[in-house]
């Protein structure tokens, strides 16, 4: 193998497996230390900068970040990372003195956003501190988008979504709120210099089976009912509820229903329940509230009597996989169920619409009705028209959202100032030496023995009876602690210098992951095989250094390194060294501009 | 040196010997020996050899001395019994143990100060006597404890850090130990662990006295030019005789080798010694032409490392004594006051 070049950003960037992970890049790492340092606002600060809505998000995160932790690789769970998010959130001071605000003089350039969801809160937020001004428009009387109509308040209280959106809209963004937008081409006419489409994906499948006209009364679409929830204006259901589907709407639907006098509450999927697309923990969560979740069962007709819904009746099926792995349900030949119920809520999807866009005006849609969109710059065939969010390629996520409206706002700010869209802007990189002495490092790199924490819940006889009322507690100041010093640092980089070298083996004895060899070179599928521990997870990267004296090479497996350091505490000549790598996503704004960004290298 | 304890953690696919026990395992206390140190690769050996053997930890017995070697028994084999015993003693206090429950596996462990210096007598008597043991001796050349003065195996014109040449001629701990006739006899270097692991491995299943004598650069007061005990100078004069492929118990070996170019040498537990031959002339089972080839290679400036040399069917200081076959600590009352018509005969045997 060719040596690792380290001066590549993206090889470092990889080995913070979170951060990696994220849409938006957050510097995870970085904002756990500042947790367990106390630096509650510092460390909300540097979510924010990444991903503009930390209260939020430290609530609801599709949390892509667990997944990837290195610490679910070495132990049994990931570092509650997300939970850890919501710490810096819950016990920071008031931030508000330290946000950007929009400058008196603006650069001229008009900026309109359809939709005031996450994304383009974001766009928002990312252009006004140069100039811009942006106007942000949405249906709805208060900004948010799905945010606010469809999360629950026992999930995520009304007071965070108005702090967070306050941050933003209160830099000066105009609002045109509790107006629908009929015609796009109405809003390009207004001399807009860029148009974001944020609108998310606003229309919930609906079911087409026998029965389903007759009974409408009490039929439901899951994210109507949840915004009609949330906006007051249905507060009571039946005591029998099915909700139809298995993603994280549907988990909403049915935690919702049992705050609303809804006793026997199911889930009823057509997929197994290993496969549902609900995340993991708001399975739990339904499952901890008595919501049994019921699988492979199709739904075929809804029962009725007198125009009155009485049940619905399922087929029952199993899975089968093709040669291709591509799962089929097919019915297992038993007799339909029935299962009684006074209101069925369809959560199985949502759909993108764009009846608004007028299609003449050369945005062009794909065959699932998605507009046409470079995925890097988020701009449609019409160049001044971008998209970010659901309303891009389908329902996503918060986080993704707010990924989008960075790149879309790096892309308007380009083109603002006459800048090629497609060429990006380079993150800002950092690698340092973290040492302080011989055995002392500006990090704590014991690794800590503990379990993950769980975080604590409302009890659940009183949280049942109030939609409202948080369900989570959150951490507190110990147990956030705690849970902080579980996070492996991943971002303190292990950086091998081959000329120091002088093959002594200290690394390779005192590594308790066995992650470090010395070698002869190979290929790397050969390489790979052959160190002390092979190196299987080819997600993972291999470190590979030059020659060495002996002609061998130091090839390092960064799969399960726990950055404990202690190949650098015991390398005698300073070979490796420990190195926190910083990794600044580019945001919009003169950072982003390629020729101040060169006028900014040859001044300096 | 460290301060922290290595983390408890480990790799999620860490291999289990047949006991079930993992290389952690075998492992002792964080090494409090300066980063670097070769004793720390020697100790990692250890624990490598162990753990492959499948030796359950409390059936071994690790003896030093006093020094930078005689430390590191706290950094291997943490559920083993251990002596830290006086400078220069450990053959004694060794020797005494393994009288006593001939049973366990005995791992001596000393320095070239604790044995080619104040311990040359007793180092020299477990040897001649046979006693069954692996006397490992991690040879830097330096008092690294009182900060680098030569010690007895420091070769004659070999420089200190500080420029000042050794006048003293060096002791030979390989080659004494081929005079005295121990029955295994090898060298190698702490950093090259696929030569010492399974020369460690040889070595416990020998029965008679052991001897690997591990060449350890001290990074501290020994890796420096001029030096012939540092990384550098025993890499480039590294001769290595022999490589030590095989160690497998009491299993006939179907690898085809050509011929000549193999040796197996059967112990006398049944386990078989394959000997992958890097030097043509070389026979391991040669006591005097090893002697001489020692000689002749030393004055030419090669360090020779590998199986020096090894009488498979050797016998050892139980075997001479006729002593019981069970450890004392494993006699009745019975066999340990056999009465008055016993003593009687031994008192007729002796007039």
């Amino acid at each position: 193998m060719n040596p690792t070049d380290i001066g590549n950003p993206d090889y470092f960037h990889k080995v913070v497996d979170c951060q990696w992970a994220c849409p938006s890049h957050t510097p995870v790492p970085e904002y756990i230390r500042l947790i367990a340092a106390g630096r509650y606002t510092d460390s909300y600060l540097v979510n924010w900068r990444s991903n503009v809505f930390p209260g939020v998000l430290g609530r609801t995160c599709d949390r892509p970040c667990e997944p990837a932790c290195r610490r679910g690789r070495v132990e049994k769970e990931a570092v509650a990372i997300c939970r850890l998010k919501r710490v810096a959130a819950d016990f920071k001071d008031d931030v508000r003195a330290r946000l950007p605000t929009a400058p008196k003089q603006k650069n001229g350039k008009r900026v309109a956003c359809i939709g005031a969801g996450p994304a383009s809160l974001t766009v928002a937020r990312d252009l006004m501190p140069h100039g811009y001004r942006v106007v942000v428009y949405d249906q709805d009387p208060f900004a948010g988008g799905m945010i606010r109509t469809q999360i629950p308040r026992f999930r995520l209280p009304e007071s965070v979504i108005d702090e967070e959106i306050g941050y933003v809209l209160d830099m000066g963004v105009e609002t045109r709120f509790g107006t629908r937008i009929d015609s796009l081409k109405g809003i390009l006419a207004e001399g807009y210099d860029a148009v974001f489409v944020g609108c998310g994906a606003p229309r919930g499948k609906d079911l087409e089976i026998p029965g389903r006209r007759e009974a409408a009364a009490r039929i439901h679409i899951g994210i109507d009912w949840l915004a009609s929830v949330s906006f007051g204006h249905v507060s009571s259901i039946g005591k029998r509820v099915i909700v139809l589907g298995g993603g994280n709407t549907a988990m909403d639907c049915c935690r919702t229903a049992r705050r609303l006098g809804g006793e026997d509450v199911k889930v009823i999927v057509r997929s197994g329940f290993e496969e549902m697309k609900a995340s993991p923990w708001e399975k739990e969560d339904a499952i901890a509230e008595d919501i049994p979740i019921l699988n492979y069962l199709v739904p075929k007709s809804i029962s009725h009597h007198d125009g009155r819904l009485t049940g619905v009746w399922f087929e029952q099926v199993r899975a089968e996989y093709d040669a291709k792995s591509r799962r089929q349900l097919v019915p297992t030949g038993e007799p339909d169920r029935h299962f009684e119920c006074d209101d069925v809520l369809v959560a199985i999807g949502q759909e993108n619409a764009f009846p608004w866009i007028e299609r003449d005006l050369g945005i062009e849609f794909d065959r699932w009705g998605l507009p046409v969109l470079d995925a890097t710059t988020l701009q449609s065939i019409h160049p001044r028209v971008f998209f970010g969010g659901d309303a891009a390629f389908g329902p996503k996520n918060i986080i993704w959202a707010v990924a989008h409206g960075h790149e879309a706002a790096i892309s308007i700010d380009r083109l603002c100032h006459g800048e090629d869209v497609r060429e990006r802007p380079a993150p800002m990189v950092n690698l340092v030496s973290q040492k302080m002495g011989i055995h002392e490092w500006s990090y704590d790199n014991e690794i800590s023995a503990e379990k993950r924490y769980r975080v604590h819940h409302a009890e659940k006889r009183v949280a049942l009876k109030d939609v409202k009322l948080e369900v989570e507690l959150g951490f507190d100041r110990k147990q956030a602690y705690l849970e902080a010093q579980r996070c492996l640092n991943c971002d303190v980089q292990t950086v091998f210098n081959a000329k120091l070298c002088i093959e002594c083996d200290a690394c390779v004895d005192i590594c308790p992951m066995d992650c470090i060899n010395f070698t002869r070179n190979g290929a790397e599928e050969d390489l790979r095989q052959r160190l002390i521990a092979p190196a299987v997870n080819l997600a993972q990267d291999l470190y590979v250094s030059g020659a060495l004296k002996t002609g061998r090479v130091m090839a390092k497996d960064e799969d399960v390194c726990l950055h404990c350091g202690l190949c650098a505490e015991r390398c005698p000549t300073g070979a490796w060294d420990m190195q926190k790598f910083r990794i600044d996503m580019t945001h919009a704004g003169p950072a982003c501009r390629s020729r101040e960004r060169s006028r900014a290298l040859t001044t300096s | 040196m460290t301060y922290l304890a290595k983390p408890k953690l480990h790799h999620p696919r860490l291999p289990k010997n047949a006991l079930g026990h993992t290389r952690r395992d075998y492992e002792g206390a964080v090494s409090t020996l300066c980063a670097g140190c070769g004793h720390d690769s020697i100790s990692a050996a250890i624990v490598q050899a162990c753990f492959e053997l499948d030796l359950p930890p409390h059936r071994i017995a690790k003896l030093s001395g006093i020094g930078c070697s005689s430390k590191t028994p706290t950094y291997f084999l943490g559920n083993s019994h251990g002596f830290n015993s006086v400078h220069g003693r450990m053959p004694s206090v060794l020797t005494g143990a393994n009288l006593a429950n001939r049973e366990l596996v005995y791992m001596g462990v000393s320095g070239d100060g604790d044995s080619a210096s104040i311990g040359l007598g007793q180092f020299a008597h477990s040897i001649r006597r046979a006693v069954n043991m692996v006397y490992v001796v991690m040879n830097n050349g330096v008092y690294g404890l009182t900060k680098g003065q030569f010690s007895a195996t420091a070769d004659k014109g070999s420089k200190s850090k500080r420029g000042a040449v050794n006048t003293d001629a060096a002791i030979d701990l390989v080659g004494m130990a081929l005079q005295l006739g121990a029955s295994f006899v090898a060298r190698s270097f702490s950093g090259d662990k696929a030569q010492l692991v399974p020369l460690i491995k040889a070595a416990i299943l020998h029965r008679g006295a052991a001897l690997i004598d591990v060449i350890s650069p001290c990074v501290a007061f020994n890796n420096h030019e001029g030096s012939t005990k540092s990384f550098d100078y025993v890499r480039a004069h590294n001769e290595a005789v022999n490589r030590l492929d095989f160690m497998v118990e009491r299993t006939p070996i179907a690898v085809d080798y050509a011929p000549g170019t193999a040796r197996e040498v059967v112990q006398h537990d049944g386990s078989t010694l394959r000997l992958r031959k890097l030097h043509d002339d070389y026979d391991p089972g040669n006591r005097i032409a090893a002697m001489t080839f020692l000689q002749e290679r030393a004055a030419a400036g090669e360090i020779v490392t590998g199986l020096l040399y090894v009488d498979p069917q050797a016998g050892d200081l139980h075997e001479s004594l006729n002593t019981v076959d069970q450890p004392l600590n494993a006699l009745g009352d019975a066999e340990l006051v056999p009465g008055a018509a016993a003593l009687e005969g031994i008192n007729a045997s002796l007039r």
